[in-house]
């Protein structure tokens, strides 16, 4: 089953394209990575996607329920963790991983045992007390995705999510992205090339808001004739470029 | 249960900034005792305590814009308000939750003011009474001018519009600092043309019991109070699609 579909999905601001006719197909449980320069269009398409702006023209349907037609269905069916720390910084961890518990409905005893179920996973108990503005980089960043996994979505997307982490930091969330892998459909930008090789079932690459290839990491480095996937990304671009 | 959860965030965020406490129930508290303290030693019939106290209480009130709007403002600079607007939370459930927790703070300061004031020498009639009852639409006034400088202006620009220009604007154009028949001029005809001068004649008029005064007033601040909601609605909702 597709949990993601995308029909010649475009989005204009004024005269620039900002995505170009996107037709896409992410399967259930899959880890895709969406990757491409500055301007290229992939947040623009996770803002669709997430029903924050509404396409120009085409459609998407998350689990078969369209972006355009049905957005509160597809609300119920995602989350998202932004790019940059999304946390109530006022509030305590837990503070913050009850709000979003009742902002989807939870009641008091549901909200317990989801939050000591992601205090588990996510090893959160040591700061779950402490003040969201006072943690460090990393641990908002764990807390950012805790945030997004309370609800259970059936697609989950990462914008950047491991932007300005230490290299530890990084490879703790890495096995925990990974560990999403077959239950949860997981859409990642990135910026690091590896990071897309390292996760990814399939990797998407974009310029100026069209889809320049699409497959796993393997598929991409035989396209470009290169056993470097950051070597074959460049080439893609720049070869897009001319 | 969206809505209430949303506003219960936004109240702890309100009660948690020491700023909040000591701007939106100190300040005019010190501003009340001064006055009363001046007008003790040189009798100044603007600073009579019944004359005093609905004027302090609104000025009061303008913190609230500054709160509100801050936190509206703060939230929109991160990502928290675009993780929200990818949740089941409907439009009015977010200008509801922003809402309803300022309304409390309002009111409570108002209520500490008026009890200063009777420390001071205001009595406690049935007109008091109504006097603070009519804190409520001026209340919603500041707390929708709260919502609309939130929705357009960035948590910097807040700070400059509503900590600096909209105090002093509610402050000088009241008629709580000097009387505006002295000045006089095109300056009382911009002070009769904003709510301000009028929130503040309403509750005069109120605290003597004058009622007949109290509704052209009313009238004002609730126009004020409506246009401003109305508009911070249209705006919220404009920046909540233009994400």
């Amino acid at each position: 089953m597709n949990a993601i579909e995308t029909v010649s999905l475009c989005k204009r601001y004024g005269d620039r394209t900002a995505v170009d006719g996107l037709s896409l197909t992410i399967k259930k449980g899959e880890l895709f990575s969406l990757l491409g320069v500055n301007g290229a269009g992939k947040t623009t398409t996770i803002k669709m996607l997430t029903c924050l702006t509404s396409p120009t023209s085409g459609d998407g349907l998350i689990m078969g329920s369209s972006i355009t037609k049905d957005p509160a269905a597809v609300k119920r069916l995602i989350a998202v963790s932004p790019q940059e720390t999304a946390v109530a910084r006022g509030l305590t961890a837990r503070e913050n991983l009850q709000l979003i518990c009742g902002v989807h409905g939870f009641d008091k005893n549901k909200s317990r045992s989801r939050i000591d179920e992601l205090c588990a996973l996510l090893g959160l108990e040591s700061i779950i007390e402490r003040k969201a503005g006072k943690l460090s980089g990393g641990w908002q960043r764990r807390l950012s995705i805790a945030m997004a996994l309370i609800s259970r979505p059936q697609v989950l997307f990462l914008d950047e999510p491991t932007l300005g982490l230490d290299v530890i930091a990084r490879s703790e969330l890495w096995e925990l992205i990974s560990a999403l892998k077959g239950e949860t459909t997981v859409i990642l930008t990135t910026h690091y090339m590896e990071e897309a090789e390292a996760l990814s079932d399939r990797i998407g690459i974009m310029r100026d808001g069209r889809l320049l290839v699409c497959g796993t990491a393997e598929s991409i480095k035989q396209k470009a004739q290169t056993d470097s996937f950051e070597q074959a990304f460049v080439r893609i671009v720049k070869e897009a470029a001319r | 249960m969206k809505m209430l959860t949303f506003a219960a965030r936004n109240a702890k965020e309100i009660i948690r900034d020491p700023l909040t406490v000591c701007f939106g129930l100190g300040f005019p508290l010190v501003l009340l005792f001064l006055l009363s303290a001046i007008q003790a030693n040189v009798p100044v019939s603007l600073f009579e305590i019944a004359h005093l106290t609905p004027g302090i209480t609104v000025f009061g009130l303008s913190f609230m814009t500054l709160f509100s709007a801050t936190l509206i403002s703060r939230d929109r600079s991160t990502s928290l308000l675009q993780r929200l607007y990818t949740t089941p939370m409907t439009p009015v459930d977010f200008i509801l939750g922003y809402t309803l927790p300022v309304l409390p703070f309002a009111l409570m300061q108002c209520i500490i003011c008026y009890i200063a004031a009777m420390l001071l020498g205001l009595e406690l009639t049935l007109h008091t009474l109504s006097g603070l009852l009519l804190m409520l639409p001026v209340s919603l006034l500041y707390i929708g001018l709260g919502l609309l400088f939130g929705s357009i202006l960035s948590d910097k620009q807040v700070g400059g519009v509503c900590g600096a220009l909209l105090t002093n604007l509610s402050a000088w154009l009241s008629g709580t600092w000097f009387d505006l028949e002295l000045v006089g001029g095109v300056f009382k005809k911009i002070a009769y043309a904003l709510p301000f001068v009028h929130a503040v004649e309403m509750e005069r008029a109120a605290i003597s019991g004058a009622y007949g005064d109290v509704l052209p007033h009313l009238l004002v601040v609730l126009a004020y109070g409506l246009v401003s909601l109305a508009l911070a609605v249209l705006l919220f909702l404009r920046q909540m699609k233009k994400q």
